[in-house]
This record gives C-alpha cells, structure tokens and sequence, in this order.
C-alpha cells in the first residue's frame, strides 16, 4: 500500500459540483502530476464538508488546511506553493481560518468545534465511490457484529436502550418501531429508507447518501436482520442525481463484497437492496403515500391504521426509517448504547443534523448533540446575520413547523422543546429571519409549498390550505379585513385536528405561530395597511427625504420614470406610478430613499 | 363475533370487536354523517366528515377507518366534532356551485343534505378563487362536471375496486387534483364501458346519467324489481314519473351488491320506445298484419305439429334467451322435451 504524505480531500457534494468540483479536482490531479507529486500527495473525492456558503472547499491534510471558495485558476498556486514548497495559500483559505497571524486547522474553525458527528462520520473524509476506504473506516464491521455476535432481539434492544428516536420528522423511539414490525409474522418484510427529503432548504439526508453511502446500506442490512426483512428498498428523489448514482455505485460494490445478497457473513441472513426513485412530490415523505409510490400507485396518504409496520409495502410488515435515522445505527452497534446517550439529552439523545439557511453567514450542515441551544447553533456555529442585521426569528421543522423568537433562543434543542414552543424538529431544516424579514410574508410562503404539495385527498388539507393561502395572499396585498386572522386560526385548528395525514395536519404550524408571535405584524397589515419589514410591496410606498443631493441618478435609472426634480434639488417619487423595484435605493449615493 | 365494550357518547355498549367506529355506531343506531364511505369499499377517509373525538387522541379520527378498542371513548357529536364537521362542509361548499335550483341531484344530494343538517350556507369561505372547468360529455350514458365534484373518490375507487375497469384516477396535485382519464382525452377515449357504477355512487351531481326526461328525486316513485337483461337477476329500482320510466338505480340485490352493467344502468329507453312490439303480428302475403295471442299462438302450435308430423321432433330446435328468467328457461326446455320430443335444446349463454 502507498503512503501518501499529503491528501487534498475536494469536496464533491451537490453544491460544490455544482460550482465546478469536478473541473477543480481534475485540475489538482494534472497539475499534481505535471509537479511530479501524485506519489506523494493523493487527491481524494469526498462528500458534503456542511460548510456550503464557502464552496467550493478543499481541505489539505496532514495541516487541515481548509481552501474555501476554490477555482479552477487557484489550483496551480496551492499546488506550487502548499503541496510542492510547504507553504500554506494564506489568501485563499476560509476567512476565520486566521486568527491574527496564526493559521487554525479545520477542527479549530468554529463552524467545526461545537459539532460533533455522528451521522456525518465520514463525509467530507472518506471517497463514497470507493467501498474500501468505508472499510477502511471500520465500515461493515457494524453488520459483522450484528450477524455473527448478536441475535436480533438484542439488536432490537440496544436501538431500544439507545434511544434515537426518528431523524425524519416525527421523532418515534426506532427501536420500538422495530419490535413492531419484528413481532409480525409473514411470508416476506420490507425495510424502506426514506430518502425523499423534501422540506425547503433541507439537505443532510442528501449529504449522507452522497458522502457517506455504504452507512445507509449497512445500516439497512442491519434493520433486514432484526426485524426478519430480506428486502429493501431505498426510496430516493430523481432530483438528486448524485446521490442516486454513487447509491447505485455503493450498492453494487456490496454486493460484489457479499455484503448484501445471499447468506452475508455466512450468517444464512439474505439481503438485497433496490432503489425506487421518487418523482420528487413531498407528500412522498410520508409513509403511507411512500409505500404507495413503490407500488406504483399515486402517492397519496392513507389512513393509519394500519401501520406499516403491520401492513405497509404489499400489505406485508415494512419498517421505513429515515437517511440519517439510519446514519446513526453502524455508530450505536459498534459503540454502544451508553455510548450514543453519553449526547444529546435524556430524551432526544444523540447528535441532530440541521440545514443552516436563510440570514446566516454560515450556510450549510452542522450536526450537533442535541440540547445545544440555539443561540450557539445561530451565532457560534452560524455566525450569526449577515451585514450586522438584528436577528428575528428561525424557522424550524420546514413548512410543518413554527417559527422561533429571540425570546426561546436559549432554549436547549431536542425533539420535546421544540414542539412545547409551537414548532418542531421536523427533519432539521432551519432557516433564519432578521429584521428584513416579514413574517406574514413567511407564513405566505410556507404555505405556498405546502398548498402546492398536497396530495389533493382529503378536503381540510386539499381545500382549507388553498383557502388560507387566500386570506394570507390578501393581507400581504393590503386586501386584509377585520376577522381574517380569527378566520385563519379557525381553519388553521381545523386542518390541523381534521386532517388525513401528517402533512396536512401540520401545515397549518407556519401561520399559527407567527400569529402566536408576531400578531402584530398581521394587524399592522391588516389595520393600517403597512408592512413593518418592508417585504410586502403592495402595501409599500417609497419616498426621498430631505438628504437628496438632487445627483439625478435615481430619476435617470428609474425604469418607469416616475421621479422628477431639478439638479441639486430634492426629487419627489410619483407614488401612483411607481412599481416599487427598488433601483432608486439601490442606485441613491446618500441613502436618501426610504419604504414605509 | 367476539364482543368489546366501548364508551360512546357518554353510554357502554358492547359491539364486535372487528367494527370501525362508524360501523359500530351505526349498529347502535347512531349516525355519523359520510360522504366518501361506502361498505363495499376499502375505507377511504377523505371527505373527513366521519371525523369523532376519541379520548386521548391527538386529532380527530375517522369514524370510517379506525377500528374500535376495548375502552375506547367516542364523542360522535361533541362541538369541537360539530365545528370541525362544519368546517369541512364550508370547504365544500365554498368549492361548488351554489346551482341547487337548477340541478336536477337536488333531493337526492348528500353535500345538500348535510349542509342543512350543519346550517352551513356557503358564506362563510365565499369568493373561492376556482375554475371553471368544461364538462365532459363525450360518453354517450352519461356526464362528469368537475366543477360540482367534491373528489370524495367513490367513482374511482368503485371503478377500481367492484368494476375492476380502473378507466378513471386522481390527476394533478393540491387543489388542481381532479378525476381524470388516461392523457385527459375524454371520458369516451378511456377505458370506460360505461357501467355508471361510478354515475350511481356520486354522492353529488358531477356525475349525472344523460335523462330525455327532466325529473326531481321527489316527483318520482320507485319500483325495484329485477333486471330483464340477463339471467343474473340483478337488482334495479325503476324511477317512474307519470307512469313512465325515467331512470334506473341499481338496488343492493343478492347478487348484483348495489352494481349494474351498462345495459340495467342505461338501458331502459326501450320501455316507452314507440317502436316496441306490444302486439304479435303475423305475415300474410309478405306483410306484417297485427293478431290477437291467440292466432299468433294457434299458428306457432299448428306449424310446429306440422312440422313435427312431417319430418319428425328432431326436425325442431329451440334457442332459449338469457334474459328470460331461470324459471322460463326451465319450461322452455321442458317443452321441447317433453312436449315436442327432442333435446335440441339451446341457450345463447351456454358458452
């Protein structure tokens, strides 16, 4: 075996590849050979490294030097100067990858300290198209142990004194969803992995199968084995392409293993694995309409029960966990139950990935032990709202949770807490607001997705989002009257006690509370006409104050021409004509031009 | 049947153990109101008005889909049912035409019917932005208004699951689902052998049979009886306005279970067709001259003797019809064999 003295690890998740990874890293490789290196250095394609704002990311080891925003032309550079003289690209690094003039490693960054991975192990380290170096990372001893050493009650036990509970949503202890389904006879049992990740701005289930693949695989075998499956399938969008492929690379290269397939560690336990990609509709995500997808019906819900765990895939037994549910259970069969609950809390133990998105400076995946609060995740970890923005409120649980304030900010998060302050885990989506932000606006836009997303089945969801959706469209466009917010809570505690599934019952969540939170804001929208976040542009007006220079440059820019005035005198916006773009703000040298 | 006790509306009752809600209300007398269940049917649960407090659930449940528990605590009729119920039924509403005057379901519709059981006007959610949609009359038996559906799914899941034809489905997402057809090309380009099993569980007027006559539910009287077509015996309830057929439900007989075929659903124009024979004729010098029964049955007994006088009994052969009933068919061959002596004896449905 070679022993490379150096690694360039290129991340290669969906939104590095997406600005250009492949080209960087093919270009690492040339010039790496053009130098004479590529026995000494080793250029390796990982997964997501979570820090996606500053991408494309380039992480040298043995220093840890972690190369944000790369290029293709940046690449000569760092290969003469870090990789063939020894001297670290100080310009090009991530910026707080400085301190003063001392250079940290990555584990030093902040973004990286207070997270502790346990699902995201690998990604970012390991070559997800290479089962060796999963291997390499004790992949697959997880399954050995499981097959050879335990019988499946006792793996059942061990998830069950573990604790995790379910990372897709709903929170469900996975060990006892398991027993459920291990205690039914029949002739065949399904596991399902849901990979049909569909809340706004979530992507950590994306990062898992596109880092990290052979975990899900192994995982599943695992579950195969304690609850008496020798099927599964993996249910995926088609909109992660990456992700389907390197699966469909992971699965393959197991099977040329014997890791999946028949008698694996000549245990007599068969397992096989399929995918089935799903056409990207979020009521997919749901068990029940998943289950009905694979069969090749329209994924719309049913009614439970039954259960799947009773009757689900073909009415047989089927277990359906999601991506990162599953990410943790290799960790907890070769580490142990003490092990897993030694984070998070005694309820929700363990680590929890969230999505970063919105006003943050720092985008991106960040797993953390849950009870972290979030004023850590926000400011330590996130870095807090961009251009010094005051902070408002973060949106977690996607479209199906609630929004959370200044005032709950230092409130330790897990799976209780959440929902005891009107929101909930959801999948881990998070998205942050600032002052910018109107959050009738966001309970619009929310709604919005979820009135798109329905599966159209039962009336409260199909009918009473579309019709809230309504009332929300005519608050924000200055059509409000007296009785919509009564109107909308009314249906808001309809939908949510009368609805078929666990879409429509908590798509209401967005607009509940931020009522609950910011009813001030609605009134303000409905009563006086007035968007106090400057978001809602028919209930706008933009007027120049007494600070105009009369420099012209707003009236010559302005696309519609609706501002007069002389030269060096105070120019004045025809109201009535103007469409509000916003390019006099934009284009105002002395910040003149206000909106109220 | 094993027997569990339940609580409902404050009073135990013991019921099978195998019952959903709504079946075990409905065997104490209580009504829970639905729209999209149908017992022949697998349990839908979405037009949501079945819905009943359960103690220590989280949501309201179903009465249609959730199986009763020993212990189980229902309110069928609480106000938070009643309000929810309401609710729903404004939905509804706001998402249909307010055309009750004109629509000839009126009577005999149920999204009516529980609209004024609920004092729900169609105000409250009024101004729905929804789309006109085009009625699709292309079949020839019968017509669909999306405009009017409430997408209770019954026509669908009765074409899926009794008719087995699977002609019609769900299309589109959210509020723009609809009951389609293969490529949305019409009704009369999908797989439909026009049945109107689907026409018959409408709970609304979306889909309606194509009537010559104009009729209110309460105008006309119904006769059941059973279907003259074959030999299944189906049952069928005649609609009969002024002495005269205007349309046919099927009824829940032993051995058609509330279905029919297209020629029972639609075929009864020919009762008061002016074309049918009501009297025999017999053909004299190549004209068709009207008789009385009994020239026309002296003529068929004085041939057939003839014929079996001259060239034997097995010179003779009867065919007997499959929409005669078992009754007649016995007879027919009796006589051919014991009458007339031969055993050429045929029914068109001896496959």
């Amino acid at each position: 075996m070679t022993i490379f003295r150096s690694h360039v690890l290129m991340c290669s998740g969906t939104g590095c590849v997406s600005s250009n990874a492949d080209q960087i890293l093919a270009r690492f490789k040339e010039k790496i050979k053009e130098v004479g290196l590529e026995k000494e250095v080793q250029v390796i394609k990982t997964g997501c490294f979570g820090l996606c704002e500053s991408g494309p990311n380039v992480l040298i080891y043995p220093e840890g030097s972690f190369y944000s925003h790369m290029s293709v032309d940046k690449v000569d550079e760092v290969v003469d100067e870090h990789l063939l003289k020894g001297r670290i690209v100080k310009k090009y690094l991530y910026k707080e990858s400085i301190d003063k003039d001392l250079i940290k490693s990555v584990d030093e960054i902040n973004f990286y300290k207070k997270q502790k991975r346990v699902a995201l192990k690998n990604c970012g380290i390991i070559d997800p198209e290479n089962i060796n170096e999963y291997i390499a990372m004790n992949g697959y001893m997880a399954l050995g142990k499981a097959l050879t050493e335990m019988n499946p009650d006792e793996v059942i036990q061990l998830i069950k004194d573990s604790g995790l509970r379910g990372r897709g949503g709903g929170g469900f202890p996975t060990g006892v969803k398991w027993s459920f389904a291990a205690r039914n006879k029949a002739d065949q049992k399904y596991m399902i992995c849901n990979a049909d990740e569909g809340d706004p701005g979530a992507f950590m289930d994306r990062s898992v199968l596109e880092g990290d693949p052979h975990t899900v695989i192994e995982a599943m075998a695992i579950a195969g084995y304690a609850i008496g499956a020798t099927k599964g399938f993996v249910y995926v969008r088609a909109e992660y392409p990456i992700a389907v492929n390197r699966l469909e690379i992971a699965i393959n290269q197991a099977k040329e293993k014997g890791l999946l397939g028949k008698n694996i560690f000549n245990s007599g336990f068969d397992f096989d694995l399929e995918i089935r990609l799903g056409a990207g509709a979020f009521v997919c995500g749901e068990e029940t309409s998943l289950i009905a997808s694979i069969e090749g019906h329209r994924g719309m819900s049913r009614c439970k029960p039954p259960f799947p765990a009773n009757q689900g895939l073909w009415t047989r037994p089927t277990i359906i966990n999601n991506v990162e549910t599953l990410a943790n259970i290799t960790q907890i069969v070769l580490n142990g139950s003490k092990w897993f609950r030694s984070f998070g809390t005694e309820n929700s133990p363990g680590t929890k990935v969230f999505a970063l998105g919105g006003k943050i400076n720092n985008t991106g995946l960040v797993e953390i032990p849950m009870g972290t609060t979030l004023r850590e995740v926000i400011y330590d970890i996130g870095g807090g709202c961009p251009n010094g923005k005051e902070f408002k409120a973060v949106q977690t649980g996607g479209p199906s949770g609630g929004c959370i304030t200044k005032e709950n900010i230092d409130i330790p998060i897990d799976f209780d807490t959440l929902t005891s302050i009107g929101s909930m885990m959801g999948s881990g989506g998070m998205i942050v607001m600032d002052e910018d932000n109107c959050m009738v606006d966001i309970a619009r836009f929310f709604l919005d997705f979820t009135v798109d997303e329905s599966c159209g089945k039962c009336t409260p969801c199909r009918d009473g989002t579309k019709k809230m959706h309504e009332i929300l469209d005519n608050i924000t466009s200055g059509k409000g009257i007296n009785g919509d917010i009564e109107k909308l809570l009314d249906l808001a505690y309809t939908i949510k006690d009368s609805a078929l599934c666990g879409l429509g019952q908590t798509a209401p969540n967005p607009v509940i509370s931020t009522i609950r939170y910011f009813r001030d804001e609605y009134e303000a929208h409905i009563n006086e006409k007035r968007c106090p976040a400057g978001v809602c542009k028919p209930l706008l007006s933009y007027y120049i104050t007494d600070n105009c220079i009369g420099c012209t440059k707003c009236a010559r820019n302005c696309p519609v021409n609706c501002i007069s005035g002389e030269v060096k005198k105070k120019h004045v916006i025809d109201t009535n004509a103007c469409i509000k773009c916003g390019s006099c703000i934009t284009d105002c040298p002395v910040n003149a031009i206000i909106k109220r | 049947m094993e027997k569990i006790i339940i609580i409902i509306n404050g009073k135990e009752a013991q019921v099978d153990k195998n019952f959903t809600i709504l079946q075990a209300a409905k065997s104490l007398g209580i009504e829970v109101p639905t729209i999209c269940n149908d017992n022949r049917l697998v349990p839908h649960g979405a037009c949501r008005m079945c819905v009943v407090e359960v103690k220590n659930a989280r949501a309201l449940l179903t009465a249609c889909t959730t199986p009763v528990a020993e212990g189980m605590e229902i309110n069928t009729h609480s106000e938070r049912v009643i309000n929810s119920r309401k609710t729903t039924l404004e939905l509804m509403i706001a998402n249909h035409p307010l055309d009750c005057l004109t629509c000839s379901k009126a009577g005999n519709c149920k999204l009516q019917d529980y609209c004024f059981e609920y004092d729900v006007t169609g105000e409250k959610f009024s101004g729905f932005d929804k789309d006109d949609l085009p009625i699709d009359d292309s079949n020839d038996f019968y017509t669909f208004d999306p405009n009017k559906c409430i997408l209770c799914g019954k026509c669908v899941k009765v074409c899926d699951e009794l008719q087995c034809t699977s002609a019609i489905g769900f299309s589109g997402r959210g509020f723009s689902t609809h009951v389609s057809h293969p490529f949305e090309a019409g009704m009369d380009y999908s797989t439909c052998v026009s049945c109107g099993n689907c026409v018959s569980v409408c709970p609304v007027g979306a889909l309606m049979p194509k009537e010559k006559t104009k009729f209110r539910e309460w105008e006309v009287k119904k006769t059941q009886t059973t279907c003259s077509y074959c030999g299944v015996g189906c049952q069928i309830e005649l609609k009969v306005k002024n002495n005269k057929v205007v349309g046919v439900d099927p009824a829940m007989g032993p051995s058609n279970d509330g279905l029919l075929c297209v020629k029972g659903k639609f075929g009864y124009k020919f009762i008061n067709h002016p074309d049918r024979l009501k009297i025999p004729l017999i053909k004299k010098d190549g004209v068709f001259n009207e008789a009385t029964w009994d020239e026309a049955y002296d003529l068929i007994a004085s041939k057939i003797n003839e014929i079996k006088k001259e060239h034997g009994s097995d010179s003779i052969a009867g065919l007997s019809s499959a929409r005669a009933t078992n009754e007649d068919n016995y007879l027919m061959q009796k006589m051919m064999r014991a009458v007339i002596g031969t055993n050429n004896i045929d029914h068109c449905a001896r496959l």
